[in-house]
């Protein structure tokens, strides 16, 4: 049936595009278009918040050094880079490729829809996300140039312009970061009504991808978290502009306040970002092991209790703030059992792939690699969740390591591993499978050589936010010298190997194989329509008849069902 | 398209709702209520307020969720989904409330809040809460 | 195809049995939900820290308090009202009906801007001291809401009036509810805990 479908929608694909160029692309509202515009989005500030990793990495390793393309750091350019680069890389990068791109492009494709429900709101949260992306920019630019207090925003240093120096650069930035979140409350809506409502028939609720699970439960957790925010942000920027002193202890005031505001969004934050990458990674796994999905409704529940369980974890970010100390104990339990489904989800994980007959494609490879990496990232957690071990830790390199080792897997090995994956549907080309896996190799191991040898440090007391270590001789051993050294040209090392994924990218789009329709035959149904789909993304929306990890089914000629095939 | 006929079907099953019922009853009933969480103050017993402020605000909030809202039409999903949603600011209040409440530590002391104004209490003494 | 080119078929579907707006305003008021319950958890934490807050909340005005509450239950009643003639098909009093509950929603803004003008020229501003500052941020989102229900109601009344997108009428209405339902815990919050 697949066959019968392939020339109708090519006429209908030719029909779209009469469009004119920027009707099509920029002020469309099919699903598609508007994941290319988080993507590339996404990707532009993934470079630009890359390029600043470069800059402040340089300075640690060879302080007082002239950077190449940057200059000479002065501290408040240090302070600039590091809260942008956070920022950046969660709010524009994770976010906007992992949940807005991936979610749009695969749930309506996924549950067999011709588009989200309501696609006029769906262009709207992508031109505020844009808006908010100019406006960060603009943060840049102002006087006093781009705020400087990390991306958590603590007051004093936020709410005060003689502490963070920075003038009108951290209203702006405020701004900017209640921006994105109003475009993702639009989405987050969009996404968990389409999944909800739009569903093809026959799709039962255990027959949706996990894929878009995960999207859809991401996305409640941030509908669900960022409320207090959102008033913590009003509030903040009262501080700032009107004199109000919501965080100001002095005058009636409570800077921990802010701090819980800011941690109920942002543990489940992690989350969010974390649970795209895990359904990407689900998806891989079953299709090129050949087998179904180990425990589909174990991983489902366990998702959701994640989702629940990461509502009770965020005060393990404050334990040296000065919080009550009983509450200390409760959020260290609740960090420590916090572990547990996730580790489930490794485990199932493993037994999918245990007897299966596994390809080592690129997309495999790095489904593989998210979860050795994610493990790393988990285990180290551990120490950190125990308020003991964190006294100790905190601020250190350790905790930088340690969300690195969660937050690369997540965003930038999930973003590759889907990106690979669904590469063949979203353009119609296959990537070269060679400098794919070189690619994914160059970046696997430089990443590693740039985060292991930070943990070391971190134990050995370098400080995150320390701009210049000459200024403390004991941290300026060979040693720890050496490492940060090391680190440095590990990431320039990686940012080298991205551009053989940019190559592969451009010189596949232009000049890349055809792809075919189901190029991995895998089941879900955004493989039983055209790469790429046409408006509408089928000429006959489907009708679904089974689960979606339907592989190697005893006494079928295929090794693979499609949803949608009747027999 | 076939989708179109089932889909317009659909509309007749589920948007027609429920019956309406009399609203202005409902809003009568409002408004007494209202006037007992006003006057409730005038008796000067702090229970007697917070009963007739917060029970009271309960008691509306359900009317209006439950009558003009129609919660009860709406899928048992909404009702969880609200519920779960007061959850979590419990969680939040409940996590966050012995830090913000908190006037003083072993090596801090909250100032007294607000400047200018004369706070009987010294800030320290720790029982402002039991009122 | 072409003919669903503006509205694409899945907005049609109801897989939950619900129509799919009623669950997106659903969703939308599960996230404002958790705006508010921040914004007044945390007042409520300093309001119980704080005896000091009764003294200042007692020079709030309890009668504008109560009178604007009278306002906005009654224009909830309206839009109640509009959602039944809406249901029975009837756009042009539905949309009258809407017209009403926008009335009800100007002379609230209208009332609040003559209170707090008072209060300001009293000496009660957003920087006196956190009362106030949450007095005035609470309130002030929850008119920003206010405002927000207003304008959309009127872009709703104007389809509504040709007897279209009469589903929309329910939709406002529910969204209308909601922020008399959080003006219905301001009110005790800020005016009557003294």
């Amino acid at each position: 049936m697949v066959v019968q479908h392939a020339d109708p929608a090519h006429e209908h694909g030719d029909h779209h595009a009469t469009q004119s160029w920027v009707k099509k692309y920029l002020l469309s509202t099919d699903h598609k278009i508007i994941c290319f515009q988080y993507m590339f989005t996404g990707m532009t500030l993934a470079i630009v918040a890359g390029f600043f990793s470069y800059v402040f990495r340089m300075q640690m390793a060879f302080p007082g050094m002239n950077v190449p393309g940057w200059g000479l750091v002065t501290p408040s350019d240090y302070n600039m880079l590091v809260t942008n680069h956070g920022a950046i890389m969660i709010f524009w990068v994770a976010m906007p490729v992992l949940i807005a791109a991936f979610g749009n492009y695969l749930i309506p494709l996924m549950i067999g829809a011709d588009d989200m429900v309501f696609p006029k709101i769906n262009r709207l949260s992508y031109q505020i996300f844009l808006l908010s992306v100019v406006v960060l920019f603009a943060s840049f630019f102002v006087d006093g140039g781009g705020f400087g207090g990390a991306w958590t925003m603590y007051p004093p240093l936020m709410a005060k312009a003689e502490y963070n120096l920075t003038g009108a650069g951290s209203s702006v930035f405020l701004l900017a970061v209640a921006l994105e979140f109003v475009a993702f409350l639009l989405g987050g809506i969009n996404f968990v009504t389409t999944a909800m409502n739009a569903r093809a028939p026959g799709m039962k609720l255990y027959d949706i991808p996990i894929v878009v699970w995960m999207i859809v439960i991401a996305s409640i957790l941030f509908m669900a978290s960022v409320g207090p925010l959102i008033a913590g942000a009003v509030m903040m920027l009262f501080d700032q502009q009107l004199g109000t002193a919501f965080f100001d202890p002095n005058r009636g005031g409570d800077p921990i306040l802010w701090q819980h505001l800011f941690w109920f969004f942002g543990h489940p934050e992690v989350y969010v970002v974390l649970l795209p990458a895990i359904g990407i990674v689900a998806e891989i796994i079953t299709v090129f092991s050949r087998k179904k999905l180990f425990a589909y409704k174990t991983v489902l529940n366990t998702a959701i209790g994640t989702g629940i369980l990461s509502f009770t974890v965020w005060a393990h970010h404050q334990f040296v703030a000065g919080i009550d100390p009983r509450m200390a104990n409760i959020f260290t339990v609740t960090t420590l059992i916090i572990s547990i489904p996730i580790a489930e989800m490794m485990f199932v994980y493993v037994a999918t792939l245990y007897g299966g007959s596994i390809t080592l494609s690129t997309p495999m490879l790095w489904a593989l690699g998210f979860i050795g990496t994610f493990l790393i990232g988990g285990v180290t957690g551990i120490f950190l969740g125990a308020s003991g071990a964190d006294i100790y830790l905190h601020d250190t390199y350790f905790v930088l390591a340690h969300f690195h080792y969660t937050f690369f897997p997540i965003a930038i090995i999930g973003t590759y591993a889907g990106l690979t994956f669904w590469f063949p549907k979203m353009f119609g080309k296959e990537m070269n499978e060679t400098l794919g896996k070189i690619h994914f190799w160059g970046t696997f191991i430089s990443f590693n050589c740039i985060f292991i040898p930070l943990f070391f440090t971190g134990m050995l007391g370098d400080h995150r936010r320390i701009f210049d270590y000459t200024n403390f001789p004991e941290l300026t051993t060979p040693m720890l010298e050496n490492l940060r050294a090391f680190a440095t040209l590990s990431l320039i090392v990686m940012l080298g190997f991205q551009l053989v994924f940019v190559y592969n990218f451009v010189t596949s789009l232009l000049w890349g194989k055809k792809a075919e329709i189901n190029p991995w035959r895998a089941n879900t149904l955004e493989w039983t329509t055209a790469s790429p789909p046409p408006h509408g993304n089928w000429p006959v929306l489907p009708t679904v008849y089974r689960g979606p990890y339907e592989y190697s089914v005893p006494g079928r000629k295929d090794d693979f069902w499609p949803q949608d095939a009747k027999g | 398209m076939a989708e179109h006929a089932s889909h317009d079907h659909a509309h007749e099953a589920h948007g027609a709702h429920a019956h309406h019922p009399n609203y202005v009853k409902i809003w009568a009933i409002l408004l007494v209520l209202l006037i007992i969480s006003v006057a409730g103050p005038f008796l000067g017993i702090q229970i007697v307020t917070l009963v007739t402020a917060f029970g009271i605000a309960i008691v509306k909030a359900y009317l209006v969720v439950k009558n003009f809202m129609h919660i009860d039409v709406a899928a048992k999903l909404v009702t969880y989904l609200i519920l779960t949603m007061l959850l979590f600011m419990l969680l939040f209040f409940a996590g966050a409330a012995p830090d913000v409440m908190e006037s003083h530590g072993s090596n801090w002391e909250k100032p007294s809040w607000i400047a200018g104004t004369a706070h009987p209490e010294a800030p320290a003494a720790g029982h402002e809460e039991s009122h | 195809m072409s003919a669903a080119a503006d509205r694409p078929i899945a907005t049609g579907r109801s897989a939950t049995g619900m129509p799919t707006g009623r669950l997106a305003v659903w969703w939308i008021i599960a996230s404002e939900i958790v705006i508010f319950g921040g914004l007044l958890g945390s007042y409520v934490m300093h309001r119980l820290a704080h005896d000091a807050f009764a003294e200042q909340a007692a020079h709030t005005n309890t009668w504008i308090g109560a009178f604007n509450t009278f306002v906005l239950l009654t224009s909830s009643l309206f839009a109640v009202q509009a959602h039944k003639a809406s249901d029975e098909g009837d756009g042009k009093k539905a949309a009258r009906l809407l017209y009403y509950t926008m009335a009800g929603g100007v002379i609230f803004l209208v009332v609040k801007a003559f209170e707090w003008t008072t209060e300001i020229q009293a000496g009660y501003t957003i920087a006196s001291n956190t009362f106030w500052s949450f007095y005035y941020t609470a309130a002030g989102i929850h008119a920003a809401h206010v405002i927000a229900g207003v304008i959309i109601m009127g872009i709703v009344a104007q389809t509504a009036k040709k007897n279209l997108e009469l589903q929309r009428v329910e939709l406002i209405g529910l969204y209308w509810h909601f922020v008399d339902v959080v003006w219905i815990f301001l009110f005790p919050l800020l005016y009557i805990a003294k």
